[in-house]
């Protein structure tokens, strides 16, 4: 054995070959444990689920089952959002995500806001926050009544 | 009697030429305990045990009837609560055991921090310790799903969004985590496979290096127990000190059954992702302190997110307490170190009183 090493020390081409070879195996050990990690790390990350592009919606729900100063929550693609009957009379409709941890908000028909729960986070009937820990306004879309039908969209 | 006996050691001798047990007598024969005021606080570590080894036994059994997606697993649980033998009881069991076990375990950090045992040469028992107990808190938070209610779904949703928070890295975890933008049905499986294999892989190994380490170092006397003359005596292992622990277990054991017989586990309602949230949302009371903090911060600290620092916070503190062993030397060098024991109970104070404040403060409105 440690003739071996002396030998291999004396003769240069050898050392090389050595080096070569150990070259040949190290890469090859990287090449096995990329080709194992690669597919196992995008196996893991999930794939892209189309998102949905749909920019309006038309709801199941006619505006004559929203009574006033009341809210009802709908499905935008899939997401959540919420549609308010204000005390007025008005159809307003939100994304019903909390921009702060995205818990579902709620409307509060005695305090006439949109409520989030988890942190106890206020918005008004624009979606502006008006109280707690909310970032950032809920994004409003754009509510159409046609006929008996609403049709809510995108602000885009 | 006799009898068996002599049928014992006959078995015992046909191993033994092959597997040379006589080894494991040694061992059993040399483990010993230290003896002195502090010797209570030995039991925390075994107690814990004994509570993950529940864990095992009654998460096996859940197994058996539990369905793994959005569509089954509430109705799985409902099933195995309502109809099934026993059900009740051995679902009851994993859930305050599992709570339990997390008392425990800080019990056991705490008592190991304060007696000074992670000093040098148990650096690595200690980091692997830390480790354990940050995986018993990912079974926690994972297991907590699991039953698909309407609780758990807003509080996993919380909980990931605050891992967005994380900057550059955090979304990407997130989205790997639930196995999509929202917890759905995918977060489902993902934690069913990380809380039922994942987990016991990793927990298994570093438990196995835990205890080897303790059992190789032995028991660490407290630097102000030797410098007041050493333990006053020893206790052998076997059968002294485990006898002791077979009581201490049998207590806990009587406390899980009257526990799950008087407090069940609770189901609640679905979990529905397109129903407002209900009030009083709140993670396991072994996440409260940090949850509690975060609301106490504000949106915006200069120009970063007040969330995202409360994580950085909370990432810095895990990291200090591992290496804690590199940080605090004095000890090891056999000198007192009063002024981190005052920052030891300045840390347990405070995650008592923010933990209270967690149940005691919740906004009503």
């Amino acid at each position: 054995m440690e003739r071996d090493a002396v030998s291999e020390r004396a003769a240069g081409p050898r050392q090389s070959r050595r080096g070569f070879v150990n070259w040949l195996l190290g890469t090859s050990v990287g090449g096995l444990l990329l080709a194992v990690l690669y597919p196992v790390t995008r196996y893991l990350i999930p794939p892209e689920t189309a998102e949905s592009t749909a920019a309006t919606v038309t709801l199941s729900i006619r505006p004559e089952d929203v009574a006033p100063n009341s809210a009802q929550i709908f499905r935008f693609g899939n997401q959540p959002g919420i549609l308010v009957r204000t005390p007025a009379g008005e159809l307003r409709a939100f994304s019903a995500s909390c921009t702060h941890l995205s818990c579902i908000v709620q409307y509060r028909d005695d305090l006439g806001r949109l409520w989030c729960a988890c942190h106890n986070g206020h918005f008004d009937l624009n979606g502006r926050v008006v109280q707690g820990p909310p970032p950032s306004p809920l994004e409003t879309f754009v509510v159409n009544v046609r006929g008996d039908q609403i049709v809510v969209s995108r602000d885009a | 009697m006799a009898t068996i006996k002599q049928r014992f050691s006959g078995v015992w001798a046909w191993l033994d030429e092959r597997l040379d047990l006589a080894v494991l007598r040694e061992i059993a024969e040399k483990k010993e305990v230290p003896v002195h005021r502090h010797t209570v606080w030995y039991y925390l570590g075994g107690m814990t045990l004994f509570l993950y080894v529940i864990q095992i036994a009654t998460g096996i059994l859940l197994l058996f009837y539990y369905r793994p997606s959005a569509e089954d697993a509430y109705e799985s649980v409902q099933f195995l609560m309502a109809e099934v033998h026993f059900g009740w009881l051995f679902r009851s069991i994993h859930a305050w055991s599992a709570n339990l076990m997390i008392f425990t375990a800080f019990l056991h950090l705490f008592s190991v921090l304060l007696l000074r045992a992670y000093r040098k040469p148990r650096e690595i028992t200690w980091i692997s310790g830390v480790l354990l107990l940050g995986l018993a808190m990912a079974f926690g938070f994972t297991g907590y799903l699991l039953p698909w209610n309407e609780l758990a779904y807003f509080a996993t949703r919380v909980g990931t969004q605050i891992m967005e928070a994380v900057p550059l890295i955090g979304p990407y975890m997130a989205t790997v985590l639930r196995g999509g933008d929202d917890v759905s049905g995918a977060t489902l499986t993902r934690f069913y496979a990380i809380h039922v294999a994942v987990l016991p892989m990793l927990t298994t190994f570093l438990l196995g290096l835990h205890l080897f380490l303790v059992q190789k170092l032995g028991m660490s006397i407290p630097p102000d127990v030797e410098r007041e003359g050493g333990a006053k005596g020893k206790m052998n292992f076997f059968p002294n000190f485990l006898l002791r622990d077979l009581v201490g277990w049998l207590t806990a054991l009587a406390i899980l059954a009257a526990l799950a017989a008087y407090f069940p586990a609770h189901l609640g309602a679905k979990a529905d992702p397109f129903a407002p949230a209900p009030a009083g949302i709140r993670p396991e009371w072994y996440f409260m302190f940090m949850f509690q903090t975060l609301k106490y911060l504000p949106a915006h600290i200069l120009w970063f997110e007040g969330e995202a620092v409360g994580i950085l916070g909370f990432m810095l503190a895990a990291l200090i307490l591992l290496i804690v062993p590199f940080l605090e030397r004095r000890s090891g060098r056999g000198e007192p170190s009063r002024l981190f024991s005052w920052i030891v109970i300045g840390v347990i104070v405070y995650i008592v009183v923010l933990t209270y404040l967690g149940y005691a403060a919740e906004p009503m409105a």
